[in-house]
């Protein structure tokens, strides 16, 4: 705090909001989105905005920049950018603002680019709107926006569609766009959530070098506590449409004065904190969780899967075109122990859903063997058919994972009824209504449909139909992603008390390497189809052998890195 | 993308080789070719020797192959009726239904753009309001009551224009073109908005969906926050996304303003191809019903052909090679 205002001497804030509400006027009422917040951001400085979904902070970025459309009515005692009102300014003053003045970067950089476009007829077109330049001296200043922001040939890509660059990749270009007419404030609304933890590392990066160079102040709005603490020198938290707490970033983490951010810290999973159970061997003196000697329930060897993206044989014929064959899986191998969580960890595109989708009988594996105690699930008649009622799973997204048209209880008989294991609707009924309450939820609920549930509730909906044909292996694809922080920590605790209530073994494939090392026992690192590192949790996060390891958990944000 | 347009016309022949076969099916198979030809005094063995000199003793596969190469050179046989070559009769009144096809296609994609993204722009408008209930009578009303309709007001009526046939037309030499007088011009007026408005609006309540489902999307809120004017999203980020899908269904639809002016030429007396099928249906002229046929499905193919390629031209995501590049 001290040194951004050394930094500035006319100690003016950037942006100083008063009183910022937003209000939407719905036919069942008003609904009020953000409700009566202040704060100032200091130039050169970066404000983290935390908060969960429905915090309001997204809504406040979208505020400032006047973009907020009906039914929703922005009101404000003031808010101004350099001393100068900007709230209730016409459409075409606020025009010579946005991008002039505010740059904005924006989730995901998949849609926030025109596809129809190349990058630098949308960076030509966003600098000549600005700035006073012709085709080519703007054609220049892109290439050098480009080249600024890290993309390797600026002026050979600069005549790409978006769709031929990667993610990570066309955030820099989105980065580019926000900063292309030199402007004094930048918002960034949750700028590296859908990107891979390596890749979000060098997008922060990028973000705040570009910043720092240009004396440029950033709102980096964000639900992520890591990424808050890698990058923002003060923070707001955010909670119903009202600021919590604000203060350094290093005070409210290490020192959280509201029960809310208290609340909210506690259930962020670090990657610095142990693995519990392996805590609880150790304090037992059980340490050798390495020395098992029952026989493993699945086994994977030396799984490998090829997809073949050629083109058409015409193609290939008349155009030149080579076959392209894609090793997604490549030569992989593990064992999971009964009763156990495997972890399976990479970045996209590393193979860990095609595996799942091997083993749950998805997708049948180019060669090598998944074998469910013992027997071959893709050979063996008898295996396959123990394979639909021992192995379940539970996707990421809870919202497009039910059907919207079916009600709960019927999503979770679902598989009781497929598999045959009751034909009696009455006991269907009372299955159902036990499920229920072991997810914590309300029998009743089973009348009800998908939308009446929030994104938590409905992961547990997902996890009590995994669990109604009495599975002994649960694969869990990502199932907190989608999730807020607090919530996740809730079915992840759930997970575990099923896992002991029930003796279920998980294989739990996630990005998240701090949800990974809290609940696994031990852990494969997959990078590009191949197995580079596996062995017992605690061994590879504090000891981690492999290059790519390292690499993965030296990028990941962490709230324990803060200073 | 030459691989490309040449898969696509691989594809195209196939289709039109199926066509060709259901045609010629229909065209060997429905009734004895020799009874139509025959007068009822001939006897069984002139009947005979007719039967071999025209070939239709020949295994299957001969016939048809021989069916596909007069086909490809123009020739459909005799018309039953008028005893005039197929093609002949075809050529003199394709001119007419192609003038009719193409000036509807023309108003039914201008105003069904325009009106689509002036609805899609202005929603709380009355006017657009308006536009948007009246279309509901042009994808509802069936087109030979609004030919009807409009032969009473503007032709019984208020006597502005014709209401019946195509006026006088000046003949090009290979082409008799009604545009080139007035009476053509004024003549064509009619037949042409009844069949383009059930086109315009299903054009036009296409675009208006597709233009607010593509004003939702993350890269026009961000086009928004980048500062550009309303008319640079609007019409160049917004409107070339919209076109997209409009070009598919606009395409076929372009197909069936060509088949459905059946019912628009006979009620306006118009002479082009469809009036001269209805006739031949009445009569069971073979030959005649079997080249309309391959003549529809060409047409759709050509039309089909044209979308893959306009396709190919305005999305970058389709173009071979476009894949995506490291991190």
């Amino acid at each position: 705090m001290t040194e951004t205002l050394k930094a500035a001497p006319v100690s003016q804030p950037v942006l100083s909001v008063k009183d910022l509400k937003v209000v939407f006027h719905l036919r069942r009422g008003d609904f009020t989105a953000v409700d009566g917040i202040s704060f100032d951001i200091m130039p050169g400085e970066v404000l983290g905005v935390v908060g969960e979904s429905g915090a309001g902070k997204s809504m406040t970025g979208t505020a400032i920049m006047g973009l907020i459309d009906r039914p929703g009515e922005v009101t404000a005692t003031s808010i101004s950018l350099k001393g100068e009102r900007i709230d209730g300014l016409d459409e075409e003053s606020m025009r010579r603002i946005r991008g002039k003045r505010i740059g904005m970067v924006f989730q995901d950089p998949l849609t926030s680019l025109n596809p129809l476009y190349t990058v630098g007829e949308q960076l030509i077109e966003t600098i000549r709107r600005h700035l006073p330049l012709n085709e080519k001296q703007a054609r220049e200043r892109a290439i050098e926006l480009l080249a600024d922001a890290g993309i390797p040939d600026p002026a050979g890509r600069i005549d790409s569609y978006p769709h031929q660059f990667s993610g990570g990749m066309r955030q820099r270009v989105v980065i580019s766009l926000a900063l292309a007419a030199e402007p004094e404030l930048v918002i960034a609304d949750e700028p590296t959530s859908a990107l891979d933890v390596s890749v979000q590392a060098q997008i922060i990066k990028v973000l705040k070098r570009l910043c720092a160079q240009r004396g440029v102040a950033v709102m980096l709005i964000t639900h992520d506590m890591g990424v808050i603490a890698e990058a923002a020198d003060r923070m707001i938290v955010m909670n119903k449409g009202k600021i919590v707490e604000t203060g350094p970033v290093g005070d409210i983490i290490h020192r959280p004065q509201e029960p809310y951010t208290i609340k909210l810290i506690e259930a962020i999973p670090s990657i610095k904190s142990q693995n519990p159970r392996y805590v609880a061997a150790v304090a037992k003196g059980e340490v050798a969780i390495g020395g098992k000697t029952d026989a493993p329930i699945v086994t994977v060897d030396n799984l490998s899967k090829v997809f073949d993206l050629s083109p058409s044989l015409f193609a290939r014929v008349l155009g030149g075109k080579s076959r392209k064959l894609v090793n997604a899986v490549n030569d992989v191998s593990f064992s999971i122990q009964r009763g156990q969580t495997y972890g399976l960890v990479g970045e996209s595109g590393s193979g860990k859903s095609t595996c799942a989708r091997m083993i749950v009988g998805l997708l049948e594996p180019t060669s090598g063997s998944i074998k469910l105690e013992g027997a071959d699930i893709w050979r063996d008649k008898e295996a396959t058919a123990r394979r639909r009622q021992k192995i379940q799973m539970i996707f990421q997204d809870p919202y497009a994972s039910l059907n919207p048209r079916w009600r709960v209880g019927e999503i979770i008989a679902e598989p009781i009824r497929a598999l045959g294991i009751s034909k009696n609707a009455t006991e269907i009924g009372d299955r159902v209504a036990d499920l229920l309450e072991r997810v914590r939820l309300d029998p009743a609920a089973m009348r009800k449909y998908p939308h009446e549930f929030s994104g938590g509730q409905r992961q547990r909906i997902a996890i009590a139909r995994a669990l109604s044909s009495q599975p002994e292996f649960i694969i869990c694809d990502e199932p907190t992603s989608a999730l807020d922080v607090s919530v996740q920590a809730q079915v992840l605790e759930l997970m575990s008390r099923l896992q002991e209530e029930f003796g279920l073994t998980y294989l739990l494939i996630s990005h998240n390497l701090a949800v990974i090392r809290q609940m696994a026992d031990a852990v494969g690192v997959l990078h590009n189809g191949v197995m580079v590192e596996n062995g017992e949790v605690e061994q590879i996060f504090s000891d981690p052998r492999a290059d790519y390891t390292r690499m993965l958990l030296d990028a990941v944000p962490d709230i324990a890195k803060v200073a | 993308m030459l691989a490309f347009i040449l898969t696509r016309l691989g594809q195209s022949v196939l289709v039109m080789l199926a066509v060709s076969l259901i045609s010629f099916i229909m065209f060997r198979y429905v009734g004895d070719p020799v009874a139509s030809l025959v007068s009822q005094e001939a006897s069984i063995a002139d009947q005979e020797q007719l039967r071999e000199r025209l070939g239709l003793n020949d295994p299957f596969y001969e016939q048809f192959f021989r069916f596909v190469w007069n086909a490809i050179q123009g020739n459909f046989g005799i018309s039953y009726r008028l005893q005039t070559p197929v093609a002949e009769l075809i050529m003199s009144r394709l001119p007419a239904t192609i003038e009719l096809a193409m000036t509807s296609a023309l108003i039914a994609l201008v105003f069904g753009i325009v009106l689509g993204v002036f609805t899609a722009l202005n929603r709380k408008n009355p006017f657009a309001a308006g536009i948007m209930a009246f279309s509901l009578i042009g994808v509802s009303l069936p087109t030979f009551l609004i030919g009807i309709g409009l032969i009473y007001v503007f032709a019984v009526e208020l006597q502005w224009l014709p209401s019946f046939g195509r006026g006088a037309v000046v003949d090009l030499g290979w082409w008799r073109t009604g545009f080139l007088t007035e009476t053509g011009l004024r003549s064509i007026i009619l037949p042409a908005i009844t069949l383009s408005l059930f086109q315009l609006t299903l054009i036009m309540r296409l675009v208006r969906a597709e233009m607010l489902e593509v004003l939702r999307q993350d890269y026009i809120k961000f086009a928004r926050a980048r500062g550009l004017s309303k008319r640079a999203i609007n019409f160049s980020h917004a409107l070339k996304n919209t076109l997209v899908p409009v070009i598919t269904i606009a395409g076929l639809q372009l197909g069936s303003i060509i088949t459905g002016a059946l019912i628009t030429e006979t009620v306006f007396q118009w002479p082009g191809i469809g009036s001269l099928f209805l006739s031949s249906v009445a009569v069971v002229d073979v030959p005649v019903m079997a080249a309309y046929l391959i003549f529809v499905g060409f047409v759709f193919v050509i039309i089909n052909l044209i979308v893959d390629i306009l396709y190919y031209v305005v999305d970058p995501r389709l173009r071979i090679g476009g894949t995506a590049k490291g991190h």
